[in-house]
């Protein structure tokens, strides 16, 4: 009995300590107070600005590194603003003599353009121990052994910290590290065709950096030809040629500065084995510096105490001021103090922690977009009632970026050249465009997440056009007010003029076999091939998945050993330059090594390509964009697939959110409602404790009768033992 | 003993050196050296030179397990294999694809997995043998039918249902511990309490059945019989008799699974967000570094090794008639 009564006494401790909230994972202390809780599924890989380049480290490295400029976080389409720059700068073109040109002066006459970047003075550093110093000045820790390190083992150990004001030195200083040797800058290479000098510049780096293996590399000593400083706070760049898409690249964290004397602190002996590297501690003068760094569990961005005056934007898009997005305007930013973010692998845990009120935003992940948004017959998207309940808000946008079934125009019968011929091999492109009925793929694999892509362009870019002006005549007849795809009779004719009726070679009554390429996966795979199998088979055509792992299948698109392959693009920047080159014929895979995938090579398509992109959004340019997109609708050397969408969930107390598929800053903007969040807190997460008496019960009527039931056992042993 | 464990020691060394043969065979066979690069670079942008570079920078220039083009020892030295196997010998497990050392790393990620795997192990032998025991006391009643039908049950259901199935009941419906994450120190007892209890249950239905099975082959022995014609009670046979003979099958597969407790659990850890050794294996495989799995493989093997020596010592300690010593 003493046992049940200790039982049910620490029963009862229990469930007297399940107060409210027992599933909150923050500590207590963090209750009430201005912070951003959200979670990321991929542990970042780099957090230098020169090597990092994917969505999932940007979402920390936007917020700490500032480029010269920035995209304006309201206006559409996107809009480069002044970052850390005083304007946005306009670029002067240079003949082969050096003498000025006119902004309207022919590519031709461009042999150079220079871009002089102003930054505004006064801007700070994050507090960080590289800039420390002692009474005299002198950098306190920049002459460290193993020995001064023993006892430090994160950047929070360093007792002293200091700062800087920010100089055009510090943007030099990193464009040069992006041609560091050890550094491996994903976009070197592209860099190094355009910034005069940077190739021989990385050439050197490479020279001295075998020279001297382990040293520190003091970039300064290096001079780079292209980039040079005009005064403390100006620098200029010059490029080879026109390239006018070089501004985006200005608001990328790769342009971001980055102190010599930061490099030098983490170059010292022994920090790397501790992970003290710029890799894992960056420095910057954004919004946020990083304060906790474990990408296995969280991160933590805190408030850069020193960031420069920033405030709300005044002026957004037509509805922002409806939506409340312009309340803020004039605030001083960042508008919250914190940004919690929890390492979540799986679905099911971010889902319902987002459903707690745990994260203030969240994804729809497939598994949940059932409980999440309810489509209506007109395939409207409207949040659940359950949702609705909750306050929570949807946001929807198209995201900046085209999935396509790409023919590889080196192959024989769906290229054509060397084969059955380019008109034949256009015509059963043609067919295929149209009998791949993509609005059923995205309506049944995207829970009609998407929209068909008429052309490369996704919506926000320039040329992109909504209607009958944007269709692909092709695939698409504007019928009623609307797009419709072309009938698989209309298919079923074209492949016939291609030669092969009902499917089959005309010559040699040959079935037609296709091949695509793919990577393999699961159950969705293997569904979406089985619909896509059905696709080809409504023109006869058997198709053959010939599916490998993500690396075989790069392999095989490196050496144009596909026929049919499956791919997508995510735009680094909003021109449509940063799609069309996917299908230059200077870009081409097998011929350049680029990322032309395809292999296509229209001459007239190159020539527009080459005038496009380095003009700026005028009336002309939309008129060759048009054009450009004429001719790939008509060669077809991809299918357009989808340009997907993405859904979007915030709690109520989650303001200032607009969806924003370019710029990643946009943590800055958005701003919490504390006291909201905790009521609607403490309201969803009672604790249920009847399971906790249920279990007690049950166990006490689990045990009584095994213990009745055991001494009864040892009773009758004795007595059948006595009865012997 | 010291010269048993001497012997077995030195046994580990080719044990090892051919499981580090075969992981770097396996790994190379389905990943280039190209690959790595491109992984490690991403897809976008990316030049032939910029992948030559990481190659020769990473030591991945060179050719796999021979080089022609040297003379001598340079053959064998002046390989990958040999560069990126040797160092891991004396406990140099190098960094990471991405610059990251590796010991160190594995050093903050023990924790975690212990945090989780030994309270799962303790409790985990507690109930299972404590239930094992119950079965064989009310043996060839229906509390035994029924249990071993439970038993059954239990086994048959996979693991991912107990942690999905746990979440939602404790987590979400009825909201009373945390459905994942980890802090540190003592606040880390609402993230264990769950993945723990999880782990407890869903390794019952197997264990369990086993121990039953040994016990009930103990019983029938002469020696339990005469403890019971000597009146011994059924939990003194039980306990002091029963369980300390069939020890030695029970620490056959107890023991050696102790040190494995290091490498964590690779479902657990990634459906709880806890930053284990487990969920680190599982992100080098995607990540395709071959570094951290290397290690990760090494480690392992080291630890299996070490299992077994455990076991057969603690033979020793259950079984007086079992001696090292000729």
């Amino acid at each position: 009995m003493r046992a049940v009564r200790s039982f049910f006494l620490m029963l009862l401790l229990t469930l007297a300590a399940c107060g409210s909230e027992q599933n909150d994972p923050y500590p207590t202390s963090e209750r009430g107070q201005s912070i951003f809780y959200s979670a990321f599924t991929e542990r970042p890989k780099h957090l230098d600005p020169a090597q990092s380049y994917t969505e999932d480290e940007s979402i920390f490295t936007a917020q700490i590194y500032e480029p010269p400029l920035q995209y304006h976080y309201l206006k559409r389409p996107y809009t480069l603003v002044a970052g850390t720059a005083e304007r946005v700068p306009e670029p002067l073109f240079l003949d082969a003599r050096g003498n000025p040109l006119p902004p309207e002066a022919p590519s031709s006459l461009v042999v150079s353009s220079v871009y002089e970047v102003r930054i505004k003075p006064g801007i700070l550093y994050q507090p960080h121990p590289a800039f420390a110093t002692d009474g005299n000045g002198r950098l306190l820790y920049a002459e460290l052994d193993a020995k001064a390190l023993r006892g430090i083992d994160a950047l929070a150990d360093f007792p002293v910290t200091g700062t800087r004001e920010l100089t055009a030195d510090d943007y030099i200083y990193q464009i040069k590290r992006l041609a560091h040797p050890r550094l491996h800058s994903p976009i070197f290479g592209m860099m190094a065709a355009h910034i005069v000098g940077l190739k021989e510049f990385g050439e050197t780096l490479a020279l001295a950096s075998r020279e001297q293996p382990d040293a520190w590399l003091d970039l300064d000593r290096f001079p780079l030809e292209g980039v040079t400083r005009v005064d403390r706070y100006t620098y200029r760049v010059r490029l080879t040629g026109r390239y006018p898409q070089f501004l985006y690249w200005l608001a990328m964290p790769f342009f971001a500065p980055v102190p010599r004397e930061a490099d030098r602190f983490y170059s010292q002996p022994g920090m790397a084995e501790k992970n003290l590297t710029l890799d894992w501690y960056p420095v910057g003068t954004g919004p946020y510096m990083l304060t906790e760094n474990n990408p296995n569990s969280r991160m933590v961005l805190s408030r850069n105490p020193n960031f420069r005056r920033e405030t709300y934007p005044c002026e957004g898009d037509d509805g922002d001021s409806e939506s409340g997005l312009l309340k803020d305007c004039g605030k001083p930013l960042p508008l919250i103090e914190t940004a919690v973010f929890t390492r979540e692998k799986e679905s099911i845990p971010y889902w319902n922690k987002f459903l707690q009120g745990y994260y203030d935003a969240s994804g729809i992940s497939s598994d949940s977009f059932d409980q999440a948004v309810r489509l209506s017959v007109g395939g409207d998207v409207q949040l659940s009632d359950d949702m609705r309940e909750r306050g929570i808000r949807l946001l929807t946008s198209v995201r900046a970026s085209t999935f396509y079934m790409g023919f590889n125009m080196l192959d024989p019968v769906v290229g054509g050249k060397s084969g059955v011929g380019e008109e034949r091999a256009r015509k059963l492109r043609q067919a295929l465009s149209i009998a791949i009925d993509q609005e059923e793929f995205i309506s049944i694999f995207m829970n009609g997440r998407g929209i068909a892509a008429m052309s490369p362009l996704p919506p926000g870019l320039f040329g992109y056009e909504e209607g009958e002006a944007g269709i692909n005549p092709v695939v698409y007849a504007w019928k009623n007010g609307r797009a419709q795809r072309k009938s698989v009779d209309e298919a079923k004719k074209l492949l016939a003029e291609a030669g092969w009726p009902n499917g089959r070679d005309a010559k040699t009554g040959e079935p037609l076999v296709l091949n695509l390429d793919t990577t393999s996966g699961g159950m969705g795979d293997k569904s979406r091939l089985d619909w896509l199998i059905r696709q080809f088979g409504k023109l006869d055509i058997q198709l053959v998945v010939r599916a490998t792992d993500f690396n075989r299948f790069q392999e095989k698109l490196r050496k144009g050993a596909v026929q049919i392959y499956f791919l997508g693009w995510n735009a680094d920047y909003p021109d449509p330059e940063n799609f069309f080159f996917l299908l230059s014929g200077s870009e081409g895979q097998i011929a350049h090594g680029g990322e032309n995938k395809s292999n296509y090579a229209n001459a007239e398509y190159d020539r527009l390509f080459v005038e496009m992109k380095d003009m700026g959004n005028t009336p002309e340019r939309l008129k060759i964009v048009r054009r450009m997109k004429h001719i790939l609708q008509h060669d077809a050397p991809w299918i357009f697939g989808f340009h997907p969408k993405s859904y979007t969930l915030g709690h109520a107390w989650l303001h200032n959110r607009k969806p924003n598929d370019v710029a990643n800053n946009i943590l800055k903007y958005q701003r919490i409602d504390v006291a909201e969040r905790v009521l609607r807190r403490h309201e969803w997460n009672a604790p249920v404790l009847w399971p906790l008496v249920f279990l007690g019960v049950g166990l006490v009527f689990l045990i009584v009768p095994a213990v009745i039931a055991y001494r009864r056992r040892e009773r009758s042993i004795a007595r059948s033992t006595s009865e012997h | 003993m010291f010269a048993y464990l001497l012997r077995r020691l030195l046994y580990a060394i080719p044990i090892l050196l051919g499981v580090n043969l075969i992981t770097f065979a396996l790994f190379f066979v389905v990943n280039t050296p190209d690959d790595m690069a491109r992984m490690q670079l991403g897809v976008k942008r990316v030049t032939p030179e910029a992948i030559e570079k990481w190659k020769t920078e990473r030591g991945y220039d060179k050719p796999l397990f021979l080089n022609p083009a040297v003379s001598g020892v340079g053959v064998v030295t002046d390989t990958i294999f040999f560069a990126k196997s040797a160092r891991m010998f004396v406990g140099d497990f190098g960094r990471a694809e991405d610059g990251r050392d590796i010991t160190r790393e594995i050093g903050l990620r023990m924790g975690p997995s212990l945090a989780i795997a030994l309270p799962t192990f303790i409790l985990g032998l507690f109930v299972t043998v404590s239930f094992a025991l119950l079965l064989a006391f009310f043996r060839a009643t229906y509390l035994d039918f029924w249990g071993v039908v439970l038993c059954v049950a239990m086994m048959s259901i996979s693991g991912l249902f107990y942690i999905i199935g746990g979440q939602y009941l404790v987590s979400k419906l009825w909201r009373l511990v945390p459905i994942s994450g980890y802090a540190v120190g003592l606040d880390a007892w609402k993230f264990l309490i769950l993945p723990v209890v999880i782990g407890v249950i869903s390794g019952v239905g197997a264990s369990t059945r086993w121990y039953r099975t040994i016990f009930l082959e103990e019983i029938g022995k002469d020696y339990v019989r005469t403890a019971r014609a000597k009146g011994l009670s059924e939990p003194t046979v039980l306990f002091r008799h029963v369980l300390r003979n069939a020890m030695i099958p029970i620490l056959t597969g107890v023991v050696v699974v102790i040190p494995l407790l290091f490498m964590g659990s690779l479902l657990t850890e990634s459906f709880f967000g806890i930053p284990g050794l487990g969920s680190y294996t599982i992100d080098a495989i995607q990540a395709q570094d071959f570094a951290v799995v290397r290690a990760m493989v090494f480690i392992g093997s080291g630890l299996y090794i070490a299992g077994l020596i455990l076991t057969d010592i603690s033979y020793t300690f259950v079984d007086p008639r079992i001696r090292f010593d000729r």
